[in-house]
């Protein structure tokens, strides 16, 4: 009986069941679970049973391509946008941050020493790729054409703010842009991404999942490693490895070698990066978006970096990290600067070209700000509005009451702060 | 497990929040003291009283923890029993379930009750039900703890109120204090509880002072789980509330008193188990009953309260129906206004005392 039914199963070519169609007639073990050797020798496989992943670069700390072929060899035009795309965010950066140290906004995070990561990648991706980021992915919107105007409207919460003012400053989202609102709650967007990408399959675009060390030990994230691998997601899983979740270092994170060991464990290509060197994040994006659309699968990256700023302006990094760490990273291996050596060696930036630039665009910053900190808010009435597609009836009363209400009151409400 | 995992607002708790204390049961020379010293003595106190103690969740140990209220444990007790764990609220939770079930007596700290959705079936499905699945084999001795409800400034995803969800659940307790004295007493009585406690903070309280008596102040201060206080008595209506909407009450009788109206504020201190005794005995005494809570109002806690009202004797001391006043049925804004008008304030207290009171 048990025969003939294995007699019967050899001839269906059903392939979730066996490992070729000879699997029960082969030396090698037939496990449905695993293909894979005997072994007659009892031993562990250990963390040091592998060599740990090499991270890819292009330059040396000192901004010298090591390898002439892995220059990408990328117009000017592209080359000084990427750069002045990374100074255009440390400007915003040192602008908002100041401001929520002024107590004008609630809230801000910072993107220092990532500047590489969002810029290299961005540039390799079209804008109809989507992205989920996390929060530290300012430089992405930068690059996608997010103004300073946009930046600032959002973290002012004020009548221009994309988000209408219900969201915490940093919360960016640009459908215009490919990119998806920020989510407070950490990896949500990690299986959210795959479900994305699940659903634009076939479609020549692909979507870039940002995360950070802290957030792959979500659940989330293996729920979001396993589906990409097992339902062949056209997605990159990029995580940006900074060192630190808030104040936790990485050493209390995980005990593996990072986050990239744990993508050839699920079945997806991996690759790692140095996130400081802007060429290499280029090349390792750009791969992986071609390997995403050729075989329909995931790609896991992980870029190297360091988080040269606090977690956010409710973290004070000095509790658990030294200044000398910081500085150390801050000037022997600085994405920024080790872009803008590169390109001076090329002859395509001087530092004159720097001090005019960085003065220029400073006062765009500064000029946005002004207008956003002056702009109204929101009209009163979109308090009402999106909590569901269709306004239920409760709701639109309330609204209408409301008008009324203050129509009759104009002069008991400071209705010219409002967007009317 | 949010970016904004740390959206301390210590500074901004500490300077809105020194205002003044209402409690009836205060002593003149009382010593004052910050929720957050409260329940971080408790803390210490039941960690020294009990080795079988650990603090267990992200940023409690070097870091002294997101809102600092486990300052100084890491360095009095060491890695062993003060943990900080990779960002999984789902895996430390479970981490802590099964040391329960083994033995030990973990405190489980979300950096906010908005990430322990992330945990919420090893609470409820794990945690609040392994007691009755394994036949009173295996109970679950844990506390669930960390800010609850809506703090300041910090948008829909981080200021949701879940006292009325783990309220839900049989085989969980469920504390949402009130003041220091609340967070000593009960946080010390939850660890020391066969059973697993889901315990209610509220980040906006942290930096408040509130008197110790001497008695709170000792070690053995231990206050009973499921027992309401009665914050203020007074004769003419009960308002019943939980957590920060107990100073809202407490702030509204005092003005309510200016106009002759004397409320008998109860501070449900549990959730669940739920003193309605206390509050039908009130009842029966001023013949009408507010409820408020930051907490949304569709079977919410007032929802609870009120509907036990309507199945008890209490029913039919009530002069005027019974009235929930609640955090407004929306997501919670952004916007600094509008986050205000979310929220029940005490003139809404006391206009909704004046109409069912019929006063001008």
């Amino acid at each position: 009986m048990a025969t003939r039914k294995c007699l019967q199963l050899l001839k269906i070519p059903n392939r979730r069941l066996f490992h070729g169609n000879n699997a029960l007639l082969k030396e090698g073990p037939s496990f449905p679970g695993a293909q894979t050797t005997w072994t007659e020798k009892l031993s562990f496989v250990t963390k040091s049973s592998y060599a740990p992943i090499p991270v890819y670069r292009v330059m040396d700390r000192k901004g010298s391509v090591i390898d002439p072929e892995g220059d990408p060899q990328l117009p000017r035009e592209t080359l000084l946008k990427m750069y002045k795309d990374m100074r255009t965010l440390n400007i915003l950066d040192k602008i908002l941050y100041e401001s929520q140290r002024q107590g004008r906004i609630s809230f801000y995070m910072t993107n220092y020493g990532e500047e590489a990561i969002h810029i290299g990648s961005a540039a390799a991706l079209d804008l109809e790729d989507v992205i989920y980021g996390q929060y530290r992915e300012a430089g992405v919107l930068v690059w996608r054409g997010f103004t300073a105007q946009q930046f600032v409207d959002q973290c002012y919460g004020n009548r221009d703010d994309l988000g209408k003012g219900r969201q915490m400053p940093v919360h960016y989202g640009a459908k215009h842009l490919n990119f998806v609102t920020i989510s407070s709650p950490l990896s949500t967007q990690m299986p959210q991404a795959v479900g994305a990408a699940y659903a634009l399959k076939g479609k020549g675009r692909v979507v870039v999942c940002y995360y950070g060390d802290g957030a792959a030990s979500e659940g989330d994230a293996h729920a979001a490693f396993n589906f990409g691998a097992t339902l062949e997601c056209p997605v990159i899983l990029f995580c940006r490895n900074n060192g630190y979740a808030i104040s936790t270092p990485v050493k209390d994170q995980y005990r593996g070698d990072g986050v990239a060991a744990r993508g050839p464990a699920f079945g997806i290509h991996t690759l790692r990066v140095d996130g400081n060197d802007v060429f290499a994040v280029y090349n390792a994006t750009k791969l992986a978006k071609k390997y995403c659309l050729e075989e329909s699968k995931p790609v896991v990256v992980e870029a190297m970096a360091y988080r040269l700023g606090h977690h956010s302006t409710s973290d004070d990094s000095t509790a658990y990290r030294s200044q000398d760490e910081v500085d150390q990273w801050a000037t022997t291996d600085n994405p920024a600067t080790k872009m803008k050596i590169y390109l001076m060696k090329k002859g395509l930036w001087s530092e004159d070209e720097e001090k005019k630039f960085l003065k220029e665009k400073r006062e765009e910053v500064m000029t946005a700000f002004t207008a956003g900190e002056k702009k109204p808010k929101p009209n009163w009435n979109e308090c009402f509005k999106d909590v569901y597609k269709f306004m239920p009836e409760h709701i639109e009363k309330q609204m209408n009451d409301m008008k009324k209400h203050v129509d009759k009151y104009k002069k008991q409400y400071p209705v010219d702060q409002y967007e009317t | 497990m949010a970016p904004i995992k740390a959206t301390s607002l210590l500074n901004l708790a500490g300077k809105a929040l020194h205002r003044r204390q209402f409690s009836v049961s205060k002593i003149a020379s009382a010593k004052q003291m910050t929720v957050r010293d409260a329940l971080n003595s408790a803390l210490d106190e039941e960690m020294t009283r009990d080795e079988r103690v650990f603090i267990i969740g992200e940023e409690v140990a070097q870091y002294d923890g997101a809102y600092k209220v486990t300052r100084g444990l890491w360095k009095k007790y060491g890695d062993k029993r003060v943990i900080d764990t990779p960002i999984t609220e789902m895996g430390f939770t479970g981490i802590a379930v099964g040391a329960a079930m083994a033995g030990l007596r973990p405190v489980c700290e979300y950096m906010t009750f908005n990430f322990a959705m992330q945990a919420i079936d090893q609470i409820i499905n794990s945690a609040g039900k392994t007691f009755y699945m394994s036949a009173g084999r295996v109970n679950v001795p844990i506390v669930f703890r960390g800010p609850n409800g809506a703090a300041a400034g910090v948008g829909a995803q981080h200021s949701q109120c879940y006292g009325a969800w783990y309220a839900h659940c049989p085989g969980l307790k469920v504390i949402s204090p009130y003041n220091s004295e609340d967070c000593k007493g009960l946080l010390k009585a939850a660890i020391r509880d066969p059973d697993p406690v889901v315990f209610l903070e509220n980040e906006i309280l942290y930096g408040v002072q509130y008197p110790m008596s001497d008695q709170a102040l000792s070690n053995d201060f231990v206050l009973p789980i499921g027992k309401a206080k009665i914050e203020r008595p007074g004769k003419h209506i009960t308002i019943v509330a939980h957590s920060r909407a107990v100073e809202t009450s407490l702030q509204a009788a005092n003005e309510l008193s200016s106009k002759g109206i004397e409320a008998e504020v109860i501070n449900l201190r549990s959730l669940r188990p739920l003193d309605i005794n206390t509050i039908t005995a009130s009842v029966a005494k001023t013949n009408h009953l507010i409820t408020v809570e930051q907490g949304w109002p569709s079977a919410g806690i007032g929802a609870e309260i009120l509907a036990r009202i309507m199945e008890s004797e209490a029913f039919f001391h009530l002069d005027q129906p019974a009235i929930r006043l609640t955090g407004v049925d929306t997501p919670m804004p952004y916007t600094k206004s509008l986050e205000m008008a979310a929220l029940p304030v005490p003139k809404d207290v006391v206009e909704m005392t004046k109409k069912l009171l019929k006063v001008k």
